[in-house]
């Protein structure tokens, strides 16, 4: 099948402007400027079923129609921190297909009545930033950023904006507050941002996969795109596959498609063809999925991995082989955890900072059996008391590889 | 020079990206430029860049502590920052740092001793499926460096040394 956001793969130099409009480029942003209401689009946006790609997978539509039109301006913010480990699909996005994702930016700032959007990027990004300058500046000339778009009254612009190294500016409220030039720590919710976003004002945050779905949405209508994928997922998604796999990358797939279809047809199967043993579907976020047979023949939709006791959150996929001990992937999640916990709240904090204590003394051989268990009541004791996500986040691995993985942590444990 | 007078165009492009009532988002384009120079920001930057948002120099330092890409110490040339993180240590990202520090003979944060390279550890970049990778950070900005080897990385090295000499 054709790609609908990877579409770079199918079509050379659509980065480039000329090629991208030959292409369709900007035919649905006219077309909802010049022929749609705001909140028709919106309602087709809903139709088609699309859930945000960030991680949390919320109703793009419904989200949208969540703008406060009683407090003005409104801004969109499209999320490109990508900082997930295990996350690198927003990047080859704005790299080999970037006028689709401003062209969605776009499209969701005229829908929610935007004037000024921005896209903040992780620091690291310097140069995808200094990309998308240069494609702005090439919208501007051609008429398709500015004002007066189209000859009617709509006008927009789009600036760019680097974050500067912090994972928990992706969550929504830390990096609204990064753009307003404090220190990137969450806000306490609600109010949540389509009632009190960037400077107080309304603002829709979206994912830049999400994003850039959008298009052709538009241009295909609702049902199409509801065609694809499951009943509860609806399209597609680009799942980022990395670990112990001989072909790590980015797999764009149907939501439905198995965890078996994208790690040994697409990923060409195991290292050394050694067995699975789990599978973190959500980044360094997740739990950790035993790796069976049943498993393996899951789709993947947020509602089956579900099942499974995971999350597929973002869809980055890190799998883990039978070399592969959890007590040691364990201590790495904390070990980051640990580093990018902003501090503000007690619980994620201090909790941090045991659980790594702890993690490498297991890790190391030195723990006993005393020291898994008070690891795991750390863990359990977080879980629900954080200010943020980032907070429960960290506690996943941990509970889920001491339930599910017994033996890895009484093999380095002494009684 | 003051960055005012240095980069008087780069610094009203900047304020331009943001409603006028709001010119503290400016802080961190500001601080970047501040950076780089030198690679690191001065005492002088900070209370230059507070007097131009009107907010306190200790505001401004917060910044600059809160965020690990903005640095108030002077390191090696270039900061080779080799991801450590889960997906790439799957990958032998672990072992490619520790042979790497062999070679040049330090230890993860120190800088070699001609001053070129200081190696760090850092966390995931974006690129799990290209590891071993790192990044180079220096006064001309942030470069990635994918599915590298030991060799490869001093290559690399050897270059950089040729182009700052
Ligand atoms: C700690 C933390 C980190 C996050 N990092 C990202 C990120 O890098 N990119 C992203 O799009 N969303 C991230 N999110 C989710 C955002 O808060 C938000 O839900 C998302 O950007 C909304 O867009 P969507 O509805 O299109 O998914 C993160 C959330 C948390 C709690
Ligand atoms: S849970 Fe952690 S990251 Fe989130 S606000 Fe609290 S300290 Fe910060
Ligand atoms: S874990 Fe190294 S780039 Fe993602």
């Amino acid at each position: 099948m054709a790609h609908i956001i990877l579409r770079h793969r199918d079509i050379p130099e659509l980065n480039t402007l000329p090629v991208y409009q030959r292409n369709g480029g900007f035919a649905a942003f006219k077309k909802a400027v010049t022929g749609m209401k705001p909140e028709e689009v919106t309602a087709v946006v809903k139709n088609s079923g699309l859930r945000g790609r960030g991680g949390a997978g919320f109703p793009t539509g419904m989200k949208w129609g969540f703008m406060d039109n009683n407090n003005w301006p409104h801004y969109v913010v499209a999320n490109a921190d990508e900082s997930e480990p295990g996350t690198f699909k927003d990047r080859e996005i704005m790299e080999g297909n970037p006028f689709q994702f401003l062209e969605g930016v776009a499209i969701a700032s005229y829908a929610v009545g935007a004037n000024a959007a921005y896209v903040y990027l992780r620091g690291e990004f310097w140069q995808v930033a200094a990309f998308l300058d240069q494609k702005i500046e090439e919208m501007e000339q051609a008429g398709f950023l500015g004002d007066k778009l189209f000859g009617t009254d709509y006008s927009l612009r789009i600036y760019t904006h680097l974050g500067a190294g912090a994972y928990i500016c992706g969550e929504e409220t830390a990096l609204l507050e990064s753009i307003e030039g404090k220190r990137g720590q969450p806000r306490l919710r609600p109010p949540f941002p389509p009632s009190f976003g960037l400077y107080g004002k309304p603002t829709v945050v979206n994912n830049v996969e999400t994003l850039t779905n959008v298009p052709l949405i538009l241009e295909n209508d609702a049902d199409w795109y509801k065609s694809l994928g499951t009943a509860d997922s609806a399209g597609v998604k680009v799942f980022s596959l990395s670990g112990r796999v001989k072909k790590p990358g980015n797999y764009e797939l149907p939501f439905g498609t198995t965890f078996r279809e994208l790690i040994y047809t697409h990923g060409g199967g195991i290292i050394d063809d050694r067995p699975v043993k789990g599978i973190m579907a959500a980044g360094a976020s997740s739990s950790i999925i035993v790796a069976d047979e049943k498993a393996l023949d899951t789709p993947m939709d947020y509602a089956s991995v579900r099942t499974l006791g995971g999350d597929l959150g973002s869809a980055s996929v890190i799998v883990l082989d039978d070399t592969i001990g959890i007590d040691w992937v364990v201590n790495k999640t904390i070990h980051f955890f640990k580093h990018e916990s902003c501090g503000k709240c007690t619980p994620c904090r201090e909790g941090n900072y045991w659980m790594q204590h702890l993690t490498e003394r297991i890790h190391s051989g030195q723990g006993d059996a005393s020291d898994v268990e008070l690891l795991n009541s750390v863990a359990r004791q977080m879980q629900g008391k954080c200010l943020c996500a980032l907070g429960e986040f960290a506690t996943m691995a941990v509970v889920t590889g001491i339930e599910r993985f017994p033996e890895d942590f009484s093999v380095k444990t002494r009684v | 020079m003051s960055l005012a007078e240095k980069y008087p165009q780069e610094i009203q492009k900047i304020f331009a990206k943001y409603p006028p009532e709001q010119k503290r988002s400016a802080v961190m384009p500001l601080l970047y430029l501040a950076q780089r120079e030198e690679g690191f920001i001065t005492k002088g930057a900070m209370e230059e860049i507070a007097g131009m948002l009107g907010i306190k120099v200790t505001e401004v330092a917060e910044i600059v502590g809160f965020y690990t890409l903005y640095h108030d110490e002077k390191a090696g040339k270039y900061r080779m920052q080799v991801c450590t993180d889960l997906p790439c240590a799957l990958r032998g990202a672990d072992k490619f740092i520790e042979e790497l520090c062999g070679n040049l003979g330090v230890k993860v944060g120190e800088t070699t001793e001609d001053g070129l390279v200081t190696v760090e550890a850092v966390m995931c970049l974006a690129a799990c499926d290209k590891a071993p990778m790192l990044q180079t950070q220096g006064s001309d900005g942030i470069n990635y460096h994918e599915n590298m080897t030991v060799d490869k990385t001093l290559e690399l090295i050897e270059a950089l040394k040729k182009s700052v000499a």
